[in-house]
């Protein structure tokens, strides 16, 4: 089989989950099952949130065991300014809150930029388990600031009363905010194809593969993978933004370091580094969480089974059974 | 502030720094050896836990459940380490990342299907029980100086094993060059499950010890293992010596700042916003040190040599 015909079977199977997320939640409207909707929503977002990390993890191999961070993050932003905006208290020298989705995205992105490449800094400097381990401590480092800080909650997490606005859609009723979530996860994407196509991307890609060689061509290595860094942050954060809205709840568990593992997880299962595997990834976990889950209280045993099954046998993931193997390495 | 309660809390970070270095010594032990990041380490440390409370429970003996715990604890370390583990060592950390967060899953959901939700509580053994008198005026829970002890014990232990056994010379050996000790004929399969179990007979004691003081329940080995993992960062991985130097570090710096921090600030700003701030500040605390260290000297205090 030559390339071109594997990259074709590779977008007919992307091009199949995209359509099939999409159908889920217009079935289950036309049929007035609203949970489904919902079910496709989570799905979405934790996609959404996975197709971040996956710049950094799938195309820089840079292992990010603090990601959650970001997602909770991105998920107090839209949990702080909604409140503000509710209680009318500005938030602080006398800018006020909002409820609009736009700005609120727009402050996650500038919120987990600024964090991002400061701990990208720091964290870049060290390689391998040690990367690994110092984005965890940051993220337990902003986790247990969330837990002790009272302003918002503390731990036992922020309500957000009335979930946020976007123009010229009515976005407290499940399909629209579905509709919403899957544009943006649909944009997401579209940013990871073209980020993966470009001058940088073949950088980033050559950064995981060989570092010495690419410094030996005169680009940094250092710079390449800081900027993939902070993007994948700001990704995963705007999906942290939009859970938060799903939920209308945003607690210190959204950073806790299981979720930091369960987007690694969703990576994983899907295929890393392939453009729909945080997509399928998702699927595959919401679908075991909610079929596990109705079948036994204790789906979390066999969540573990499997996800071990696919680590030692089916390397690839998902999109490595159905689409064959990547296409480098 | 009296001299005693300093005193107090000094031993109480000593106790935590030494129940860190259980867990750690194992974790750096099998990543040095066989390059293995292995987070269900936690996990040996919870069977640990549940197997001392429940032996204890059953026979009324603190003595028993603690022997049971190290041989329950070695026994799943070696059984994991024979099912999975020996999988992994070829494999990318990702890899070891995401399969030993499966097993976390695996044991978390099992021991809470054998023993419930409910937390098993422990005693602190008759003979341990009661406090010492501390110069200043103070007294210090006997069982927590006995903690402190078995660390002595332990780290003196495995410096020994290590420097002066054959099996420590097979690790060692094991560490250096993998290939060429298994070209000298040693069965390092073997080798590499019995390390395992060593590593995880010690988190299962930690466990155990620390079962009697908190409460055992489903969950109690992720932040041990969170804290061994900033532990052995903190003290390069690989490097017993930097596990022991790192253990105390965090045990101390967690539990001083939690102490000082919040009094500190007071002196500074109001003492309704100190309390807050204080303890936000120093729950992040070693985190904020790891950073620092790292940012610094990337691989640690005491890297061993790769």
């Amino acid at each position: 089989m030559t390339n071109a015909s594997l990259m074709t079977r590779e977008t007919i199977v992307n091009v199949l989950l995209a359509l099939l997320l999409l159908a889920i939640p217009l079935g289950a409207s036309a049929m007035g099952e609203p949970f489904y909707i919902t079910l496709a929503t989570r799905i979405a977002v934790l996609a959404l949130a996975a197709v971040g990390l996956n710049i950094a993890l799938g195309l820089g191999g840079l292992v990010s065991f603090g990601h959650a961070a970001f997602f909770g993050l991105g998920g107090y932003a839209a949990g702080v300014l909604a409140t503000h905006a509710f209680d009318g208290v500005p938030l602080f020298a006398g800018i006020p809150g909002t409820d609009s989705m736009p700005i609120i995205w727009l402050v996650t992105v500038v919120v987990c930029g600024l964090l991002a490449l400061p701990i990208g800094a720091i964290s870049l400097r060290t390689t391998g388990v040690y990367f690994i381990m110092i984005t965890l401590a940051f993220a337990q480092m902003i986790y247990y600031f969330a837990i002790s800080w009272p302003a918002y909650g503390g731990e036992d997490g922020l309500s957000i009363y009335v979930r946020s606005a976007f123009p010229g859609a009515n976005a407290a009723q499940p399909l629209p905010f579905f509709l919403i979530c899957y544009a943006v996860l649909m944009t997401a994407l579209g940013l990871f194809w073209l980020l993966r196509g470009s001058r940088f991307g073949a950088a980033l890609q050559a950064a995981r593969q060989n570092a010495t060689r690419l410094s030996a061509v005169g680009i940094a290595p250092f710079n390449i993978r800081l900027v993939a860094f902070a993007v994948s942050a700001m990704v995963t954060g705007v999906a942290g933004a939009l859970f938060a809205d799903l939920n209308k709840f945003v607690s210190p568990s959204m950073m806790s370091w299981h979720m930091s593992g369960e987007l690694i997880v969703l990576i994983i299962l899907g295929g890393k580094g392939r453009l729909f595997g945080p997509v399928a990834g998702a699927m595959l976990y919401v679908l075991f969480e909610f079929a596990l889950g109705g079948i036994t209280e204790r789906w979390q045993f066999f969540l573990g089974l499997i996800l071990l099954g696919v680590v030692l046998f089916a390397r690839g993931g998902l999109l490595g059974l159905l689409a064959g193997k990547a296409r480098h390495g | 502030m009296s001299i005693a309660l300093l005193i107090e809390q000094i031993l109480n970070g000593l106790q935590l720094g030494v129940m860190l270095f259980l867990m750690a010594a194992g974790l750096t032990l099998i990543f040095g050896v066989m390059g293995l990041i292995n987070l269900a380490h936690g996990s040996l440390y919870m069977v640990g836990a549940f197997a001392c409370a429940a032996v204890a429970a059953a026979t009324g003996s603190f003595w028993i459940g603690l022997v049971a715990s190290l041989v329950a604890a070695a026994a799943a370390g070696a059984i994991m380490e024979v099912t999975v583990i020996r999988r992994l060592y070829d494999r990318d950390h990702l890899d070891q990342v995401l399969a030993t967060f499966a097993l976390i899953l695996i044991f978390s959901e099992g021991t809470r299907w054998l023993f419930g939700s409910f937390p098993l509580y422990l005693d602190i053994p008759p003979l341990l029980q009661g406090a010492v008198p501390l110069p200043g005026g103070g007294q210090y829970q006997l069982y927590r100086l006995a903690i402190i002890g078995v660390g002595i014990v332990v780290a003196v232990g495995l410096y020994f094993l290590i420097s002066r056994t054959r099996l420590g010379m097979r690790i060692r050996a094991g560490e250096s060059d993998r290939e060429m000790i298994a070209a000298l004929g040693v069965d390092i399969r073997t080798l590499y499950t019995v390390v395992f179990a060593l590593g995880a007979a010690l988190a299962g004691l930690a466990g155990a010890l620390v079962g009697a003081l908190q409460s055992v329940q489903v969950g109690m080995g992720e932040p041990a293992l969170i804290l061994a993992f900033v532990v052995i960062v903190i003290g390069g991985i690989g490097s017993i010596k930097g596990a022991l130097f790192g253990a105390i570090l965090v045990g101390v710096v967690d539990t001083m700042g939690r102490f000082l921090l919040p009094k500190a600030l007071a002196l500074m700003i109001p003492a309704a916003q100190a309390g807050p701030i204080g303890a936000a500040l120093a729950s992040m605390l070693i985190y904020i040190v790891m950073a620092l260290i790292l940012a610094f000297r990337p691989s640690g205090l005491f890297a061993a040599q790769s």
